[in-house]
C-alpha cells in the first residue's frame, strides 16, 4: 500500500471513527463539528478539481458556495411560507426534499460556473484571479442589496430539510448523509483524473503547448472541469445551509473563497484527500486555538504562512513524501 | 434629477476615483515590476487610516496624521517586504495569492488586537470642514474637493517620478527586463523594497484621506482592495496610465450607477421596486463593466498581451 493511501484510509476512518465515539458518549457537539468538516471538505474538493489538477486558481469558488446556499434557502422559505415561487406560465413551489434541493443547487452552480467560467477563461494568470474574484464579490454585493430573500441579514431555514427514509435532525443521521456524499463525489473525482479527461487537464497546466500540439483545445477542458468543480462546491453550499439552517451573504465573501483555498493549500494541492486533510486541520485549529485565544486568525495567517512558504506539500505532503501525488510544481 | 445633483454626483465620483487611483497605482506597479499579486494591499490602506486616526487623537494635527499615514504603511511595506514578500517574488501566483492572504488574517487581527473591533473616527481637519461654492449656485464638502485636489498632484507627480527620474528609469526598466537591470549592476533588492515601500504609501496615504469622511475599522480595506483590483484589470495590469482611467471609469460608474439606475428604473416600475432592482444593479454595474471590457480586451484597456 503507498503511504498516501494508507494515510487517505486512516483520515477516513478517523473522520468517521470521531462521531461515531462522540455520538456514543452522546456528544452532539463535537458531531456537529464533524459534520463541518465533511461539508467544508466538499467544497474543498469542489475547488481542489479545478485548481490542483487544472491549475485554474480562481477565487470566486464562494460563488458557489453561496449559490448551493441559497438554492436550499430559497427552496426551503417557499415551503416554509407555501408561498410558491412561480405561479405562471406553471406552477413551481418551494421544497423541503434534500435530493430536489441537491439537484437545483448543483444545477444552478454549474450554470453559472458554465457562465462565468466561459468569460473568465479566455484570460490566464492573475486576470483569472482577478476576474473570479469580481464575479464572486458581484453575487457578494447583489445578495446584500436585494431585499426579496432577507437581504444582508440572510435566510433562515426554520426546521431542516428532510431526506427520505432519514430523521435529518439526528445529527448523526445528517452526518452519515454528508459523509456518502463526500465519498461519492471523492471517488468521481479520483475516477475522473485518471480518466482520458483528467489526463489531457492535467496535461493541459503543465503545458499547455504540447496539449494543443495533439489536437486537444485545453479551453474546453478547463471549461468542463470549472463547471463540475463549482457544481460539487455549491452542493456542498446547500449541505452547509442545511447545517446551520441558515444562509446569508457571508457564503458569497471572498473571505469564504480564500478559507475554501485555505483547506486545499494546509491539506496538499492536487492531492486526491488534501481538501479532507485541510479542512480537518482548520477545524480543528479552531476549536483549539479559539480557547486560547479571541484572535486566532493570527496563529492561522502565520501557520498559512510557514504552509506557503516552507512545506508547500501542505499537510499530505510532509506525511506521504514529496512524489507521492500528482505533484504541483 | 437636477444639474446640480448630478454635478455633486459626478464630483463625488471622481473623489472616490482618485482614492481608487492611489490604491491601484501601487497595486499595479508592484505587479509590473516584481510580478506579484499582493491580497495584502488593503492591510495597508487600513494600517495608514488607523495610524492617521491615532495620531490626529494623540496630538490633534491632521498634517501630522497624514505623515504619520505615511511613514507607518511605507514602514509596514518594508518590513513585510523584507520578512516575506521578498520569498514570494519567484513563486507562482498561488502561492503569492496564499501569503498575503495570509497576511491579511495577521494584520486584521493584530489591528483588533491592539484597537479594539470598534471603529475609530478620525475628524476633518477645521479648515477643511465646511462647503465651497462652485459655479451653478452647488455647494460642494471643501474636504473632497481637497482630497480631489491631492490625488490629482499625486498621481502627476508619480507621473513625474516614473517618467523624468533616475529611479523612474530604473522602475521602467524593471518593467521592461528584471535580470537585465541586475546585470547592469542596480541593486535589485533595494529597488523592489522602494518600490513596495511607495505602493505601501500611497495605499496609507489614501486610507488615511478616506478614514476622516468614513469610519476607521478592521476590515475596511477589503472592498477597497478588490475595486482596486476591478480598476487594474480595466486598465491593463502594470500600467499607471490604465490605472488612471480605470480608476475613474469605475470611480464614476459605481457613484453614478448608484444615483441613475433607480431613476431609470422608475420610468417604468414602481417606486419601491425601482428602487430594489436599480440599487441590486448599481451594485454590480462595476463588475459587468469589466466583464464587457475583458470580452473585447482580455487584457485590459492599455495591458500588453
Amino acid at each position: 500500500m503507498r503511504r498516501e493511501t494508507l494515510i487517505n484510509t486512516i483520515l477516513t476512518l478517523g473522520l468517521l471513527a470521531v462521531p461515531l465515539v462522540a455520538w456514543a458518549m452522546d456528544e452532539t457537539y463535537a458531531i456537529t463539528l464533524a459534520t463541518e468538516v465533511v461539508i467544508l471538505a466538499l467544497a474543498g474538493v469542489g475547488l481542489n478539481l479545478a485548481l490542483g489538477l487544472g491549475g485554474l486558481v480562481s477565487l470566486g469558488h464562494a460563488m458557489f458556495f453561496g449559490i448551493g446556499g441559497y438554492a436550499a434557502g430559497i427552496l426551503a422559505s417557499h415551503a416554509q411560507s407555501y408561498d410558491p415561487i412561480m405561479e405562471w406560465p406553471f406552477l413551481i413551489e418551494g421544497t423541503q426534499s434534500m435530493p430536489v434541493i441537491w439537484l437545483l443547487a448543483i444545477v444552478a452552480s454549474a450554470l453559472v460556473a458554465l457562465a462565468t467560467g466561459a468569460l473568465s477563461l479566455r484570460t490566464s494568470g492573475v486576470y483569472f484571479i482577478m476576474i473570479t474574484l469580481a464575479f464572486g464579490q458581484m453575487f457578494y454585493y447583489f445578495t446584500i442589496s436585494w431585499p426579496a430573500y432577507g437581504g444582508e441579514d440572510g435566510l433562515s431555514i426554520y426546521v431542516r430539510d428532510r431526506f427520505p427514509g432519514l430523521n435529518t435532525l439526528d445529527p448523526i443521521q445528517f452526518f452519515g448523509l454528508c459523509f456518502v456524499l463526500l465519498m461519492v463525489c471523492l471517488f468521481i473525482v479520483a475516477r475522473l483524473s485518471r480518466s482520458g479527461f483528467g489526463l489531457a487537464l492535467n496535461a493541459a497546466r503543465q503545458n499547455e503547448t504540447r496539449v494543443r500540439a495533439v489536437g486537444i483545445e485545453p479551453y474546453r477542458l478547463r471549461l468542463m472541469a470549472f463547471v463540475i468543480s463549482g457544481a460539487i462546491t455549491g452542493l456542498a453550499g446547500a449541505l452547509y445551509a442545511d447545517l446551520n439552517r441558515f444562509v446569508s451573504p457571508v457564503m458569497f465573501s471572498w473571505h469564504t473563497s480564500g478559507e475554501i483555498m485555505v483547506f486545499v493549500i494546509l491539506g496538499g494541492v492536487a492531492r486526491l484527500f488534501g481538501p479532507v486533510a485541510g479542512a480537518a486541520l482548520f477545524i480543528i485549529l479552531e476549536e483549539a486555538l479559539d480557547g486560547v485565544s479571541d484572535y486566532w486568525h493570527i496563529y492561522l495567517g502565520a501557520l498559512l504562512l510557514i504552509v506557503v512558504l516552507f512545506a508547500r506539500g501542505g499537510l499530505i505532503g510532509l506525511l506521504a513524501g514529496r512524489n507521492g501525488g500528482g505533484g504541483h510544481d | 434629477m437636477n444639474l446640480v445633483l448630478l454635478i455633486e454626483q459626478l464630483l463625488n465620483g471622481l473623489q472616490f476615483g482618485v482614492m481608487l487611483f492611489l490604491m491601484a497605482a501601487g497595486l499595479t506597479l508592484i505587479f509590473g515590476v516584481m510580478g506579484l499579486i499582493n491580497l495584502a494591499h488593503g492591510s495597508l490602506y487600513m494600517i495608514g487610516a488607523f495610524a492617521a486616526a491615532a495620531v490626529a487623537s494623540a496630538t490633534g494635527s491632521f498634517t501630522l496624521a497624514l505623515m504619520a499615514s505615511l511613514a507607518a504603511a511605507a514602514l509596514a511595506g518594508v518590513i513585510v517586504e523584507m520578512v516575506v514578500i521578498r520569498r514570494l517574488y519567484d513563486r507562482d501566483h498561488l502561492d503569492q495569492v496564499l501569503a498575503t492572504f495570509a497576511l491579511i488574517l495577521i494584520f486584521s487581527e493584530g489591528t483588533r488586537w491592539v484597537f479594539g473591533s470598534f471603529p475609530i473616527y478620525l475628524d476633518v481637519p477645521a479648515a477643511l470642514s465646511g462647503g465651497v461654492n462652485l459655479p451653478f449656485g452647488i455647494r460642494y464638502p471643501a474636504y473632497r474637493l481637497a482630497i480631489i485636489g491631492i490625488g490629482l498632484v499625486v498621481a502627476f507627480g508619480l507621473f513625474l517620478l516614473i517618467t523624468r527620474t533616475r529611479i523612474g528609469m530604473r522602475i521602467r526598466a524593471g518593467e521592461s527586463d528584471r535580470e537585465m537591470i541586475g546585470a547592469l549592476g542596480v541593486n535589485i533588492a533595494v529597488l523592489y523594497t522602494a518600490i513596495f515601500a511607495l505602493g505601501a504609501a500611497l495605499a496609507g496615504f489614501a486610507g488615511a484621506l478616506v478614514g476622516a469622511i468614513q469610519s476607521v475599522e478592521v476590515g475596511m480595506g477589503e472592498p477597497v482592495l478588490i475595486l482596486a483590483f476591478v480598476t487594474i484589470v480595466i486598465g491593463g495590469i502594470g500600467s499607471i496610465r490604465g490605472a488612471f482611467v480605470g480608476a475613474l471609469l469605475v470611480g464614476l460608474t459605481d457613484t453614478m450607477g448608484r444615483v441613475l439606475l433607480p431613476i431609470l428604473f422608475r420610468a417604468f416600475m414602481e417606486p419601491s421596486a425601482a428602487t430594489a432592482v436599480g440599487a441590486a444593479l448599481a451594485s454590480m454595474s462595476i463588475y459587468i463593466l469589466m466583464a464587457a471590457i475583458l470580452l473585447f480586451k482580455p487584457t485590459g484597456l492599455y495591458g500588453s498581451a
